[in-house]
């Protein structure tokens, strides 16, 4: 009967993740036509429905009653598995995100590790759908994706590190804790160059402009999903937008102190986690409405050559602050950092 | 061990860089182009064999389909080559007028160009940018010619007729309110020239505003300094023209060495680059802009002071008026000939080339001494920068070969004409 309980609760608790995490992914895609179409000079979706707002409801429907093509000469299993791979472990992850105190699925002493491990899982979807396809485009898409992931997974790690360090857990709901009192103990502050780096590897890893390299619309077509159509494509899109929010969401979490309010006793809740969400988010936008494409090598030379380099460097330099107890932000590290 | 074999890649027709129907084969090593091998005619459409069964003035039509994104400068090249045969008067008004619009197409060119390359290498706000300012130019087109695109202004002997005095206007609709509609208005309330000069006056900052995007941008630096390198030397023996010359450092302009129009009596100077490669080439069509928006205003300032005819008097080669024809029994006989049979051109033949925005376009005309051309070559500066294509891009990667075909500012209406 417990079990039963337990079962239910928790089904109920996904649905309650889940149904807004897809709203949501839903409606960044109208955010972000809308965004970058003011930032472009132009419109942006304005026809279906009120101000355009049915849009992503227009798109999904449209996307439904669409063929699934499989190529004759593709490998139809991997072919189909491929954006599930995709899809599963993007949704998976949000298991231990934290949206205000005690407000998650799962309350994992190792959520940290655990996030790391979903977010890399997605890169099978990514490479099995290129190889699957059997199209040279398709496959170059997946290696340079393949390759992007690896390098920027790297300096993603050392850049929590630090994070790690500061809070002494990987438990996703001590460290926002850990930060709690105010912006001047939010982690941005202190592991300024780390927070830097984690955004702009999630920006990588996400395979967002200007990192799109795996995608490429102007190279290689549209890369690694370039043979899927209707529902099999529509799940990739909904992978890749719902882990850009979840890379701008770890990020509120990891250094802009999650629920906390930016000014001490000013009402946390859960509504500084999603406006802190949001404006990340918006910077996901704005940097893909300004930018031009990085070329392939020079993705990897920026991530092996300097963002390791610097997250290195930042985290030896948080290890003597923390050892030397230095004011204002590393005497006051609560328990075993070191 | 297995053997490791380059693999070939069909780039194109169907690619969103290919600049229309460009089918290139390359051959890559991994990321690293081998070899590019260009191949064309996708969009072959045999003008020049069509001119040569058409009347002369029933041709210039066909010249503005060329190169689609310069029409005029087109025309001008061809209706500068008939001239040349008949020795043809041009009134002064008119050369200034084509020099006007010769450089509204160079501004409308180097717009698409600038939209479409910056869009090739990623950033996508150029391309709205870029089509929001040739919007205006387009009017121009539209108010002089009631065409946006292939317009057929220019006649042997000068231009079809004189400048509007007033601008089409915008009105409102189920889609423009009428506030939107009354802003778009604004400036087009005076006649064409005063529009010209407010475009001309707001164009400046909007190159500011491109530039901000792009010049010093650590991204499009990366993606285009020391990419596509030509060196002088090699670019001559290219047969390169145009901006892909002058952004190897070698200063080669036909409106300064053999000026035409009235390119003679207007003040600019020929942006140069120095290392030959993609970045170099940005900068100077950048500036032939800026230059270009210059050499307008002084247009408008001399067609302002100075009325007059546009179109030669003789009506053995232009139409005469509409007025003259219902009450003249000669003009109306002249319309009749020249809309049927058209005018014969004296035996010989003659090259007519213009500063085209990509480069120089040349028209040869050969005649008979009939209404049509004996054969009509068209020299299209494309052609010899796409045959350059293999060599600039071996040895890049495949993202290099996409930002190296928007560099060559490549049209295939006039590649393959």
């Amino acid at each position: 009967m417990d079990g039963l309980i337990l079962t239910i609760v928790s089904v109920f608790k996904i649905l309650l993740v889940m149904v807004p995490l897809i709203l949501s992914v839903a409606y960044l895609t109208l955010f972000e036509r809308k965004v970058i179409g003011f930032m472009h000079a132009r419109i942006g979706p304005n026809r279906v429905g009120f101000k355009g707002l049915a849009q992503p409801f227009a798109d999904v429907f449209k996307l439904l009653t669409k063929e699934v093509i499989v190529p004759t000469n593709s490998s139809r299993f991997l072919f189909l598995t491929a954006p599930v791979l995709s899809l599963a472990p993007a949704f998976a992850a949000w298991a231990v995100i934290p949206f205000t105190d005690g407000w998650q699925i799962a309350d994992v002493n190792a959520g940290l590790l655990y996030v790391l491990a979903m977010t890399s899982i997605g890169v099978y979807g990514v490479i099995i759908a290129g190889w699957a396809s059997n199209s040279k485009y398709a496959f170059l898409g997946a290696m340079r994706s393949a390759a992007q992931i690896v390098a920027y997974e790297i300096a993603m790690g050392f850049a929590l590190i630090g994070v790690l360090m500061m809070s002494g857990s990987l438990n996703l709901g001590d460290i926002v804790r850990a930060q709690a009192g105010g912006f001047t103990n939010w982690y941005v502050l202190p592991l300024f160059p780390l927070a830097i780096v984690y955004f702009i590897s999630g920006v990588a890893e996400t395979n967002r402009a200007p990192f799109d390299v795996a995608e490429g619309e102007s190279e290689i077509v549209a890369g690694f999903h370039v043979d899927y159509s209707g529902m099999a494509f529509a799940l990739f899109f909904l992978a890749e937008y719902a882990n850009m929010i979840m890379i701008a969401a770890l990020a509120a979490i990891l250094f802009l102190g999650g629920w906390m309010s930016p000014i001490d006793g000013f009402g946390d809740g859960i509504h500084w986690f999603l406006i802190k969400t949001v404006a990340l988010l918006f910077v996901f936008v704005w940097l893909r409405a300004t930018f031009p494409r990085y070329r392939y090598d020079q993705i990897m030379r920026l991530g092996w050559k300097v963002f390791i380099p610097v997250t290195i460097v930042w985290i030896a330099v948080v290890g003597f602050a923390i050892y030397f107890e230095v004011g204002p932000w590393f005497s006051t590290v609560r328990g075993g950092g070191l | 061990m297995p053997e490791i074999r380059n693999y070939t890649m069909n780039f194109g027709p169907q690619h969103p860089a290919a600049h229309g129907v460009l089918r290139l084969v390359l051959e890559m090593d991994g990321e690293v182009v081998e070899r590019a091998d260009p191949h064309i005619g996708l969009l072959h459409r045999g003008t020049e064999k069509l001119a040569e069964s058409k009347p002369y003035n029933q041709s210039i039509g066909y010249m503005d389909r060329l190169d689609y994104v310069s029409m005029m400068c087109n025309e001008h090249g061809y209706v500068m080559a008939i001239e040349k045969l008949l020795g043809v008067e041009v009134p002064e008004r008119a050369q200034y007028i084509r020099t006007m619009f010769d450089e509204i197409t160079r501004i409308l060119n180097h717009l698409m160009w600038l939209g479409t390359h910056g869009l090739d290498v990623g950033a996508m706000a150029m391309f709205l940018y870029c089509f929001r300012e040739r919007e205006d130019l387009m009017d121009c087109y539209e108010a002089v010619s009631g065409a946006r695109l292939h317009a057929t202004y220019y006649r042997p002997g000068g231009v079809a007729r004189d400048l509007p005095d007033r601008m089409p206007q915008y009105e409102s609709s189920r889609f423009t309110s009428k506030s939107t509609a009354g802003k778009l208005n604004d400036s087009r309330q005076g006649s064409l020239l005063d529009f010209v000069e407010d475009f001309t006056n707001r164009f400046p900052k909007c190159i500011d505003e491109y530039e901000t995007l792009l010049t010093d941008n650590r991204i499009w630096k990366q993606r285009t300094v020391g990419i596509g390198v030509v060196s002088p030397e090699r670019a001559l023996q290219l047969g390169f023209t145009g901006p892909m010359l002058r952004g190897s450092g070698i200063e080669w302009d036909i409106r300064k060495k053999q000026p035409y129009a009235s390119y003679d009596k207007v003040d600019f100077d020929i942006p140069v680059g120095t290392n030959g490669d993609c970045y170099d080439r940005y900068l100077v069509r950048v500036e032939e802009m800026r230059q270009s928006s210059g050499i307008i205003k002084q247009c408008v300032e001399w067609l302002r002071a100075n009325p007059g005819p546009v179109l030669t008097e003789d009506h053995k080669i232009a139409p005469p008026r509409r007025g003259e024809m219902k009450g003249d029994m000669e003009s109306l006989i002249h319309h009749f000939k020249l809309f049927t049979e058209g005018f014969c051109l004296p035996e010989g033949e003659a090259y007519a080339a213009v500063e085209h925005p990509k480069g120089e376009f040349g028209c040869f005309l050969v005649s008979d001494g009939a209404n049509k051309p004996y054969r009509l070559k068209v020299r299209a500066a494309g052609f010899a920068h796409i045959a350059a294509l293999d060599e600039m891009a071996r040895g890049h990667m495949l993202s290099d070969v996409v930002a190296i075909i928007g560099t060559q500012d490549i049209v295939f209406g006039e590649i393959d004409r």
